[in-house]
């Protein structure tokens, strides 16, 4: 089931696409410094629609386990960043990162502290930007990786507000390595609401005042 | 009379690089086009002096199209929007002649370009 949009105008969605595109090519620079190689990206999604839906499009992608490194953010709205890709590609991902320093044995233990440490570049990274750009602060919590089936990536479509979540992502692929996966944004309906209200004095702000322009 | 062509699939953002062309360059007449199809069929209709493209955009990216009008207008002054500054995009934007603008977009991030433009611009007239 996929929910018309009602929360957001046509504009706030323009605007928070922009935004999320601005955030995520910042993050994608940085990884290009962390892998050395060049980051591809996809154009933003964004969807409203539930857990459950948004849980059946990454299934219908994706048929293997997948590794989710996620930071949870607070601040003048909140939601969840993940960073995530085929577990597969997970031991591709940290050796990049890493460098050939490694021995095989070593990259293995160090597997999941290369993955927390490039989710914390990327999404930071991202979570940063947007929020500098829309002036309100966010926390971000410590990230967390997780292995997981596609099926149970977001979580269930238990509690009060139905299960609707914005759903934002965007795909990125490393050149030359067999490396990809999904950057992606997850805020329940009542973060929305805070995130209306604040992209909608973002463009207020960017659309009155000539002298510090942003978009 | 100087046109720029303004090629962004967002259209606040459109709005905004309109507003910081119009602040640095008030005589310039602006147009608009939501991607690359739109941009090549604006300049198929009318002259166009300037090109100011977002890099990533449904369909073809800033880039292709950056290196597609630099085939058709060798002489045009084209800068790419972008925050994504990974030395491989970069490395094209060069060789495809084309500046770089930080993006958000302020007037101050489009200052240098505008003013080269202008003054390239200028030359080329002056050696007709």
């Amino acid at each position: 089931m996929t929910y018309e949009t009602p929360l957001l105008t046509d504009l706030q969605v323009d605007a928070l696409t922009e935004l999320v595109n601005i955030g995520v090519s910042r993050a994608a620079a940085s990884l290009r410094q962390m892998v050395g190689r060049q980051v591809v990206l996809s154009v933003p999604s964004i969807e409203v629609t539930s857990r459950r839906t948004a849980a059946a499009l990454m299934t219908e992608r994706e048929l293997g386990p997948l590794v989710t490194v996620s930071q949870t953010f607070t601040g003048g709205f909140s939601g969840r960043a993940m960073l995530i890709f085929p577990e597969a590609n997970s031991l591709a991902l940290a050796r990049a990162v890493t460098g050939d320093d490694l021995a095989p044995e070593e990259l293995q233990d160090f597997e999941d502290e290369a993955l927390r440490e490039t989710g914390n570049v990327v999404l930071s990274n991202c979570l940063a930007t947007m929020a500098n750009m829309l002036r309100y602060p966010l926390e971000m919590s410590i990230p967390a990786v997780a292995r997981e089936e596609a099926s149970g990536l977001f979580g269930d479509d238990l509690g009060s507000t139905g299960g609707a979540v914005l759903f934002l992502y965007i795909n990125f692929a490393v050149s030359d390595h067999d490396i990809r996966g999904y950057i992606a944004l997850l805020m329940d309906l009542p973060s929305l609401a805070a995130l209306r209200s604040v992209v909608s004095d973002f463009i207020v702000r960017v659309l009155e005042q000539p002298k510090s322009i942003r978009a | 009379m100087t046109t720029v062509l303004i090629v962004d699939d967002s259209k606040l953002a459109r709005i905004v690089i309109g507003k910081a062309v119009a602040a640095l360059e008030p005589e310039w007449r602006r147009l608009e086009a939501g991607g690359a199809d739109e941009a090549l069929t604006v300049l198929g209709q009318q002259p166009v002096d300037v090109v100011l493209l977002d890099f990533n955009m449904p369909g073809r990216n800033g880039l292709e199209l950056a290196e597609e009008l630099r085939a058709r207008f060798p002489d045009m002054p084209i800068a790419l929007a972008t925050a994504n500054l990974q030395d491989e995009v970069i490395g094209r934007a060069r060789a495809a002649g084309a500046a770089f603008v930080p993006k958000p977009i302020t007037e101050d991030g489009l200052r240098d370009f505008l003013s080269g433009a202008a003054l390239h611009l200028r030359r080329i007239r002056s050696d007709l």
